[in-house]
């Protein structure tokens, strides 16, 4: 703006371009502070986990320090089972919501049943109920089905929390399968499996996956069901975090190792999920 | 190797809207070539899914080689279809492609890799495409693949909707010529849809013009440009169009450019009959001819189009707002803004009814 103001009756071509790129810039250092933010607590948690404990909690905060892997080793002899149970039940409630969304996606999208807005819209509604309100009802009918603190109970109520996002997603796939394809099919002589099988899966696998890879997050993060319906023998990694919360705010470096552990596989499978999402979601423009 | 038939074959989309396709007519004969044709939305797509099974009719019948398939599932039609788009399945190979069809019919793996290779070799499809995907390939390539898909399957009916309208025009006119070839020589019942009228009369042996979800004229290209039976016909086919004109009628002929065109005996009293004080003439750009002054209709001309071998001239007639398009032989046409004089044989004149748009004396 200055620039323009000093030579104001010169022709000046450059200008707006130059404008454009202070433009570019601005936002450039938008990000990079608001990235910053947002990286900063997750940077001081792994930072923390490296430090001993008698480092972890000094005022001001010392960045010199000799790391330690004692806390990450404390972690991991205490973790196995919560491990365990997490991959259980995420891959477990995954690998259902797969088997059940890609049919009832089909009959919602390729050919819509009778009434297959209503159907659709009964699926989301089921997540707009808040949670705790529901976790009475479960809760009654867990112990009556000697389901309480059971690994199958997880497997349940995660394939039942993602299975509408799941439809929705794969129903938004489906729907960028050109219908030429599918007519050829029919003309090909392929009945409803071999359409599914030999057609559609193939098209829509990039999104078949970036919606694996949401309900893998959202089963592994879950800790309001876990921690109400569990105890032990079905305890899930956020369980266990919760479990390493210092009571006399001693153990910070403890909880920073916990922490890092339970995040490491959701940022893989985030990072993974962000490249096939945009895959996925970008599926309609190649044809 | 069948014929095909369509008995008042009728498609309505939604209820009270016209029908897309109404009471159709039609007898395709075995082995022939029939090209369906007429400007969007005049149901051709349609009457074309109708046979595919795509689209249930809403009235009538059709048969495939004497049987009644109205309520046959495509697959069990025998007939294989050529998409506009192609409908290629992007995650298969170019030899899974055309053997897809195959594959359903549990034809052996040997088998099918025979007829897939002789469908390659049909269509001068070279063989090392045939482990691509279709994304690999050119247009006219999958142009080429899409057929090659059709015929492995050795239908009793070819179907193809605009198969060629994605490609540029010079592979346009080459694919139209193999096309209309390979038909012959594979001799299998073919129906298929254009918009374009050259086209249409380039490759079909018979061509069916429609409008409005109704069966205009259906004859051989000859026919229906030398004498179409109405209105719409006569401005459809040709290129450029015919020229058409609302005309009062007076003493001894058709009144033009303030000059009287003398009508064919014939459609004089087939106008009078018919009470008409108006009719609709129409005449070819090439039925004007340049008559050095003589003739009886002159003009002014506003546009010369050199097509090389003639020139097309657009003509505003003397106290007339609209242009006519003539066609001049020769090599050296009149410029723009010189005056001009056209003669006309009366029996190059088609007259239509202005109401009905039915060609009158035809």
């Amino acid at each position: 703006m200055t620039a323009a103001s000093v030579r104001p009756s010169q022709p000046r071509p450059r200008q707006p371009r130059r404008r454009e790129a202070y433009g570019r810039a601005g936002w450039g250092v938008v990000a990079w502070v608001v990235g910053i933010a947002f990286f900063l607590p997750v940077f001081w948690m792994v930072l923390t986990a490296f430090k001993p404990e008698s480092a972890a909690e000094t005022w001001p905060p010392r960045f010199v320090f000799t790391p330690t892997l004692a806390e990450f080793r404390l972690v991991f002899s205490g973790m196995g089972p919560y491990l365990t149970h997490s991959v259980i039940a995420t891959v477990g409630s995954t690998i259902l919501v797969l088997l059940l969304g890609v049919p009832a996606a089909y009959a919602l999208s390729v050919h819509p049943v009778k009434r297959w807005r209503d159907g659709l819209f009964f699926f989301i509604s089921t997540k707009m109920l808040p949670i705790v309100a529901a976790i009475g009802p479960l809760y009654v009918i867990a112990q009556h089905a000697h389901l309480l603190d059971s690994i199958w109970l997880l497997i349940i109520l995660y394939t039942a929390m993602n299975l509408p996002l799941a439809v929705w997603m794969i129903r938004s796939f489906m729907l960028e399968v050109p219908g030429e394809l599918l007519e050829a099919a029919q003309l090909d002589g392929a009945g409803r499996v071999r359409e599914i099988t030999e057609v559609i899966l193939p098209i829509v696998s990039p999104g078949l996956i970036s919606t694996a890879l949401i309900c893998v997050i959202f089963a592994w993060n879950e800790l309001f069901l876990a921690i109400n319906l569990t105890t032990t023998n079905a305890a899930t990694m956020p369980m266990y975090l919760i479990s390493s919360v210092p009571q006399e705010g001693l153990y910070i470096a403890h909880l920073s190792a916990a922490a890092t552990v339970a995040s490491v596989p959701v940022i893989i499978v985030g990072w993974i999920a962000q490249r096939s999402l945009v895959r996925g979601l970008a599926m309609g423009a190649i044809k | 190797m069948a014929t095909v038939r369509y008995l008042s074959a009728s498609r309505v989309y939604d209820k009270g809207a016209p029908p897309a396709v109404d009471a159709l007519n039609l007898e395709i004969s075995d082995g022939e070539f029939m090209v369906l044709v007429g400007p969007s939305g005049s149901g051709k797509t349609t009457a074309l899914r109708m046979l595919a099974g795509l689209e249930p009719l809403d009235g009538g019948e059709i048969e495939i080689d004497g049987r009644d398939v109205t309520f046959v599932h495509p697959k069990d039609r025998d007939i294989a279809m050529v998409f506009q788009n192609y409908a290629l399945y992007p995650n298969k190979t170019v030899a899974e492609n055309m053997a897809f069809a195959l594959k359903m019919q549990h034809v052996n793996p040997a088998e099918r890799m025979r007829r897939v290779r002789e469908a390659a070799r049909v269509l001068d499809l070279d063989e090392q495409l045939l482990d691509r995907k279709p994304r690999q390939l050119s247009g006219g390539q999958r142009q080429r693949v899409a057929m090659g898909r059709a015929i492995v399957r050795e239908p009793k009916v070819f179907l193809m909707d605009e198969p060629l309208s994605n490609l540029d025009a010079k592979l346009r006119v080459q694919t139209r010529a193999q096309i209309a070839e390979l038909q012959r020589r594979l001799g299998i019942t073919t129906v298929y849809v254009t918009h374009d009228q050259v086209e249409a009369m380039t490759m079909g042996h018979r061509v069916a013009v429609l409008s409005q979800g109704r069966l205009q004229q259906c004859a051989t290209p000859r026919e229906l440009y030398d004498s179409p039976v109405n209105q719409f016909v006569a401005g459809f086919i040709g290129s450029p169009a015919m020229n058409l004109q609302t005309v009062p009628i007076t003493e001894g002929g058709a009144r033009v450019a303030g000059q009287t065109l003398p009508l064919r005996p014939a459609v004089a009293a087939a106008a009078a009959q018919a009470g008409l004080r108006e009719l609709v003439i129409g005449i070819r750009p090439e039925h004007l001819h340049l008559a050095n002054g003589s003739g009886e209709l002159a003009g002014e001309v506003v546009l010369v189009e050199e097509l090389g071998a003639d020139a097309l001239l657009h003509v505003r007639l003397t106290g007339e707002s609209d242009q006519v398009v003539a066609r001049a032989e020769g090599r050296k046409p009149p410029a723009p803004g010189q005056q001009v004089t056209f003669h006309i044989q009366p029996d190059d004149v088609f007259a239509f009814d202005p109401q009905t748009g039915a060609r009158l004396a035809g």
